[in-house]
């Protein structure tokens, strides 16, 4: 399914995004290689998902440069997705919303519903592919949208808080799924809120506060010993 | 109120007598009415969701004329189309005038701004809701209005009814332009202004009447539509 050329490495240089004179994203320079799971986490208004939008071409930087190793096709489907904190699903069947990802990504008519009944399958909806998408509940949407992501095979996929408005069941089912979309190959940049969260998925944690970058480092070294004042204070305020 | 109740007695027997005369006057009617909605909703829908995804300057101007458009009164529009269609004007070698062809032209230019108006609104209230995901998918700005039109497809049924709420119920325009020729251009809000001030009121009452009742049936059946699907498709 890869192309041989790898969008990832990305690169950020001086990333700076700036609302008026208030710097959400303040000079971030990062290198996110393919393979281990990068999770950023901070605090509210940390900049963390404005970084995730400016990773994923939502937003622009107001200075600084981001780059892909290699271009994104002109044809064929984007090769990097976006899970959203509430899912967006049109007023269709569960796989017509992922037949339609298909579409825009110019998956030819044929190979669609195969390839959408397939993605619902690996997240466990198969039985409610032709329900209505938008009377699923909350945890089945989030699911649905991590299919339809899923259905395209990208190389990055980007989530945005992806379990805030879910009970434990549902985070448990959506953990689950994007450690298998890990191990199939997906590079997982996940920003959470919520450090159980951090220390399930993450092997590689980026803190952000106020806009900086303040610290990275691997997973278990992270939460053992933060080498950032920022970072320690960080998780000494986490709720048992 | 003795003419009142006689011209209503009247009315009903000439409804429930299914008066060939007045047949032809409410299948006219229709005929010119949903034809022009037909081609508004052709042209309105698609502008109104273009508008609403697209950044061009200008822009602002452009909604707010549109929305003003709205009101057009259609006597204007009649006066205008008039003009263009009469024998000396631009398109007058169509031979178009005091036809139902005319009275279809009036009506569809009074309403396209309010689909167009409306459904920019309610599509872009949906683009906001919908953007990010759709511009991850890599969707195009016009994929994504086509898109959009079809999600809010319920909303847009009232939208639709709306404009033929007003087509049916003008006559400012349709007179001008049809000339209210019996049998030829005559519709029924143009025979109930004539009847009325021939003091036919039996033949005008009893076409209110259905005037009334087919708007209330269109309304209501979409009504129903749209509570059905939105319990179905949330």
């Amino acid at each position: 399914m890869r192309s041989p050329s790898s969008l990832l490495p990305l690169e950020l240089d001086r990333v700076v995004f700036a609302v008026g004179e208030r710097r959400i994203i303040d000079r971030v320079s990062l290198l996110l290689e393919p393979g281990p799971r990068t999770v950023i986490v901070g605090s509210n208004g940390a900049g963390k998902s404005v970084l995730l939008r400016l990773c994923h071409g939502l937003l622009v930087p107001t200075s600084g440069t981001i780059r892909w190793a290699s271009l994104e096709p002109a044809h064929g489907p984007r090769r990097q997705a976006m899970v959203f904190q509430r899912p967006v699903l049109l007023r269709r069947t569960a796989v017509a919303n992922v037949a339609y990802a298909l579409a825009v990504g110019g998956v030819p008519r044929a190979l669609r519903m195969p390839r959408a009944l397939d993605a619902l399958r690996r997240v466990g909806l198969e039985h409610l592919a032709h329900r209505h998408a938008r009377v699923l509940s909350g945890g089945e949407q989030q699911r649905l949208a991590l299919a339809r992501a899923w259905a395209l095979s990208p190389e990055v996929l980007f989530l945005d808080e992806p379990t805030a408005s879910l009970d434990p069941g549902a985070t448990q089912e959506i953990e689950k799924a994007i450690s298998a979309m890990h191990a199939s190959g997906t590079k997982i940049v996940l920003v959470t809120h919520n450090l159980g969260q951090a220390r399930r998925l993450g092997d590689e944690i980026l803190f952000m506060s106020r806009g900086r970058l303040a610290e990275r480092a691997a997973a278990d070294r992270f939460f053992k010993q933060p080498a950032s004042r920022e970072a320690e204070q960080f998780l000494e305020g986490e709720l048992p | 109120m003795n003419s009142l109740s006689q011209a209503a007695f009247e009315a009903a027997q000439l409804v429930g007598g299914g008066d060939p005369k007045l047949l032809q006057i409410v299948v006219l009617s229709l005929r010119v009415s949903l034809t022009a909605v037909l081609i508004a909703s052709v042209i309105g829908l698609p502008f109104g969701a273009a508008i609403a995804v697209s950044r061009f300057p200008g822009r602002r101007s452009l909604i707010v004329v549109l929305n003003a458009l709205m009101g057009l009164p259609p006597v204007v529009v009649g006066l205008v189309v008039y003009l263009l269609l009469s024998r000396a004007g631009p398109l007058g070698s169509a031979g178009l005038l005091f036809t139902p062809s005319a009275m279809i032209i009036a009506q569809t230019i009074l309403i396209v701004p309010i689909v167009a108006a409306l459904s920019r609104q309610v599509v872009e209230d949906a683009w906001q809701e919908y953007r990010e995901q759709l511009r991850s998918l890599g969707e195009s700005r016009f994929g994504a209005a086509a898109t959009l039109l079809w999600d809010v497809r319920f909303s847009l049924v009232t939208i639709i009814l709306a404009g033929f709420g007003r087509a049916a119920a003008e006559v400012g325009a349709v007179i001008i332009v049809g000339g209210n020729i019996d049998g030829v251009t005559r519709v029924m809000t143009t025979a109930i202004a004539l009847e009325t001030s021939k003091g036919d009121l039996p033949l005008a009452l009893g076409l209110g009447i259905i005037l009334l009742t087919i708007v209330l049936a269109l309304n209501a059946a979409a009504y129903i539509v749209k509570e059905k699907t939105q319990q179905r498709y949330g």
